[in-house]
């Protein structure tokens, strides 16, 4: 019985701070954004999808085609060929291409690229209707870039 | 001839407030499906509804047009026909009492003098509803929810009624005018404070909102006695909530906030303080539910037969003193 | 346990109750099957294996370096914490030397997301509960974490920000200043979160003396993490067996008195705090220097290694056995929810369901991490 009154009053009283917490939350600013209306600026050190980043000097790609993002990629997303050709040193890039749909976003291919030819997109609102589309070709978008 | 005018008067009246109920059924629906969405965002320090209309404002009306279109699922061992009835059945029982409830001083569908009475027991048949759906979905969870809701039932009738006898017990009435009448010096939660609180507890646990609303328990029932339900039959349900939501909240206006009174309420204005009043404990149940956890079943079985219903039987008989020796 | 209703019925009323795998306090995708008495259950059975990605089986097909992605996809909710294990295994095994710098950023970085784990841990229990608001509170603390953590590893869940030999990524001054605010933050919200959730009678009434787990029980069943603080035994790895660099740090491991579910919460908001001292502690004494060792070439000799790390929820071992190739022969990974997951079955006989539902909460499992 010692418990009746007190077990009320505490309980009441416990009720009555949470309604209060609550109260203080309604009036204080809302926290969140509207999304698609306002957009929050990516991080800089956000890891989207790897691209051929475009050299300034050159205008085009740093790829040598040395393969080691393709051996460094976990999830084998990454193919990437070349070929030699007259008068041009080391191989030459023909493809790269990247399967979004595989890769997990983990960053190797980007450490593993010593001439850092490859760097992230802050690309983040990627949704798509088939697979397909996830197929990037990414020599044809660096050259589209240029 | 005089009667026949009567009667013809009587029954044009009688439709004409049903309309206006329906009509203030649905559309309390929509506000306040709109207001406790926003209440809640603004609670959590969201935004809410903000695409449809101004602020939103539109959203539900959108959310309507969306259920009905819906298709009623029946699931396949379903007692089909019980099914269907389930939501019609919870959906008449907050209808009626709208009929005697006072809105102003002028604008009531009929004042019985035995409104609270009839309101009371209306609104009892909103268990049935509730155990009936339940039953029909042929499902565990929901017959959790409709076996919780009938025993969550014994808890909150019995001190919703003392503690509405106290109030009686001074009025001398059941009739609401009457009621409202009486209270125009000082409202009856001041005159009755203990059985006020009471009141506004078990409301609580009369409309399942939460921290009792367990025959929805969401996280332990997935959604309780309507888990079945889709649709219309969905919407029923919740359409059923809120009015009755506002049936109780009308009550505890009627009985301790002094219903119409107020400055300025003439013979139809005090319509608007009737439902200022409404909505401002339709808002705290909402800033109510969203600030708690839910209670365990028999943990309201303990509020109601350890405080609630002691209290209110103390009270009954304090009152009744007070009143005797008065 | 037979009740009255069964000594008078006998076992036949009794039915089966499928909770899970899409029940929403089943979080994941944990089916329990109940024996139910009415709305007491009798017997449970858990039903695991929904989400099983064989991710054991992936370490042994990829070179080391590419397992990384996949301790993120454990647990969800501690993604460093895991990978922490996973390189530090790598190290013990290869004997690769970590820059002082290094260990202390992945202190920092390990206690953020511990604090990120348990923000979801009580803000999905008091869901659990019936409480909606606290989680999103807990949310928006945890987004903090995770705009943080994202500025510097790139990614806010699947963080694979810790290498073999290092972190991959410097911190900045932007990162410390950040991080202090956070702290700081974080404190003064404790109070709101105890008189919201843990003071409130509803809450008490709910958790106290549900789900107890004594001592002993704790031991037979081997839980860990604050599963086994809470029933006041005092064994946290970073106590016990230093890893890393946590024996140069001042905190303490929060236990329980009952073991019951209140004092799990209890013991995971307490964390929080200890959590805020350890990273208050390594950003006072973080060095200069390199991020990354020098050898950046693992090379796995033949043996086994084992290693072990305090996860969120509890002690986690990597041990690898390694056939001096690139790729591990066999990796075993202990995860702590599954232990923790294990005495369920003995803490729901007889109770209800809505306890059910508490006692389940309160052991916080992340069901992917037992899937595996």
């Amino acid at each position: 019985m010692s418990g009746y009154f007190s077990d009320l009053i505490t309980g009441s009283k416990s009720l009555l701070v949470g309604l209060g917490v609550t109260l203080k939350a309604l009036v204080s600013p809302v926290v969140t954004v509207q999304y698609p209306r306002e957009k929050i600026d990516v991080s800089p050190a956000f890891r989207g999808h790897i691209d051929l980043m475009k050299d300034e000097t050159t205008g085009t790609h740093r790829c040598i085609v040395c393969l080691s993002c393709m051996k460094a990629c976990p999830c084998q997303c990454i193919t990437v060929e070349g070929e030699k050709q007259e008068g041009v040193k080391g191989k030459v890039l023909t493809l790269f291409t990247l399967d979004f749909t595989k890769c997990s976003l983990c960053g190797l291919c980007v450490e593993s690229c010593k001439p850092h030819a490859i760097d992230f997109s802050d690309e983040y609102e990627l949704a798509g209707f088939s697979r397909e589309e996830f197929f990037y070709d990414l020599l044809k978008r660096v050259k589209e870039r240029a | 001839m005089d009667t026949m005018q009567m009667t013809l008067y009587d029954v044009l009246r009688m439709v004409i407030a049903f309309l206006l109920v329906i009509t203030i059924v649905f559309i309390n629906a929509l506000v306040m499906g709109y207001l406790e969405r926003k209440v809640a965002a603004k609670i959590q320090r969201r935004w809410g509804p903000m695409e449809v209309g101004l602020q939103g404002w539109l959203q539900m009306v959108l959310d309507g047009v969306k259920i009905i279109a819906k298709q009623l699922i029946v699931p396949r061992d379903a007692d089909r026909v019980v099914f269907r009835v389930a939501p019609l059945l919870s959906f008449t029982p907050v209808v009626l009492p709208f009929l005697v409830l006072p809105f102003a001083k002028n604008l009531v569908g009929r004042d019985i003098n035995l409104g609270l009475i009839f309101i009371i027991a209306v609104s009892s048949i909103n268990v049935l509803s509730i155990f009936v759906a339940g039953w029909a979905s042929n499902n565990k969870y929901s017959l959790f929810g409709a076996v919780r809701s009938v025993s969550q039932n014994i808890a909150y009738e019995i001190p919703i009624l003392l503690s509405l006898l106290s109030v009686v017990l001074i009025t001398h009435t059941y009739s609401m005018q009457g009621i409202v009448a009486a209270q125009g010096t000082v409202w009856f939660c001041l005159v009755q404070p203990v059985a006020c609180l009471i009141y506004l507890v078990s409301a609580t646990a009369e409309t399942n909102r939460a921290p009792f609303d367990l025959p929805e328990a969401e996280s332990e029932l997935t959604a309780g006695y309507h888990t079945e339900y889709s649709g219309f039959g969905f919407s029923l349900f919740m359409i059923a909530e809120y009015a009755n939501m506002f049936i109780v909240c009308a009550v505890a206006t009627v009985l301790f906030f002094g219903g119409w009174h107020g400055p300025f309420s003439g013979e139809y204005l005090g319509v608007l303080w009737f439902l200022l009043k409404v909505f401002l404990l339709m808002l705290t149940m909402i800033w109510v539910r969203w600030t708690y956890p839910r209670v365990r079943f028999d943990q309201l079985m303990n509020l109601a037969w350890k405080y609630l219903i002691p209290f209110s039987l103390v009270n009954l008989l304090l009152t009744a003193l007070i009143v005797k020796c008065i | 346990m037979a009740t009255k209703l069964e000594r008078m019925a006998g076992s036949k009323h009794r039915f089966l109750l499928n909770m899970g795998p899409q029940h929403p306090s089943t979080h994941g995708v944990l089916r329990v099957v109940l024996e139910m008495d009415g709305e007491y259950a009798m017997e449970l059975d858990p039903v695991l294996g929904y989400g099983h990605r064989m991710h054991e089986k992936m370490a042994e097909v990829r070179p080391t370096s590419g397992f990384y992605p996949n301790t993120a996809r454990m647990d969800y909710l501690g993604a460093i914490l895991f990978s922490h294990g996973y390189v530090g295994l790598l190290e013990r095994m290869a004997g690769v030397e970590v820059p002082e710098r290094a260990e202390y950023i992945r202190v920092i970085t390990a206690e953020l997301n511990r604090i990120s784990s348990h923000l979801v841990g009580i803000g999905a229990y008091v869901l659990d509960l019936g409480a909606f608001t606290p989680i999103l509170y807990a949310f928006d603390d945890r987004e903090k974490i995770l705009d943080i953590l994202e500025a510097i590893t790139g990614s806010r869940l699947t963080y694979c920000y810790f290498r073999a030999g290092g972190v991959s990524r410097d911190i900045d001054d932007t990162f410390i200043r950040r991080t202090r605010e956070f702290i700081d933050r974080m404190r003064n919200r404790m109070p709101m979160y105890h008189d919201l959730v843990t003071d409130n009678i509803i809450f008490l009434k709910r958790t106290k003396e549900i789900g107890l787990i004594d001592r002993d029980m704790a031991i037979r069943y081997g839980l860990t993490g604050p599963v086994l603080r809470g029933s006041g035994i005092a064994y946290d790895v970073r106590k016990s067996e230093p890893y890393s660099i946590y024996d140069r740090f001042d905190f303490e491991i929060p236990t329980g008195e009952n073991g019951d579910s209140f004092d799990r919460y209890l013991v995971r908001m307490e964390e929080i705090v200890q959590s805020l001292r350890i990273i208050e502690q390594a950003l006072d004494a973080l060095p200069d220097g390199p991020v990354m060792a020098k050898t950046k070439k693992i090379k796995l000799p033949a043996g086994e290694c084992n290693y072990t790390v305090e996860a969120a929820r509890g002690s986690l071992s990597y041990y690898l056995v390694g056939d001096g190739s690139d790729t591990p022969y066999r990796l075993k990974i202990r995860v702590p929810s599954y232990a923790n997951l294990s005495p369920l079955p003995e803490l729901c006989r007889g109770i209800l369901l809505s306890d059910l539902v508490t006692a389940m909460g309160s052991l916080d499992l992340v069901i992917p991490e037992i899937d595996r």
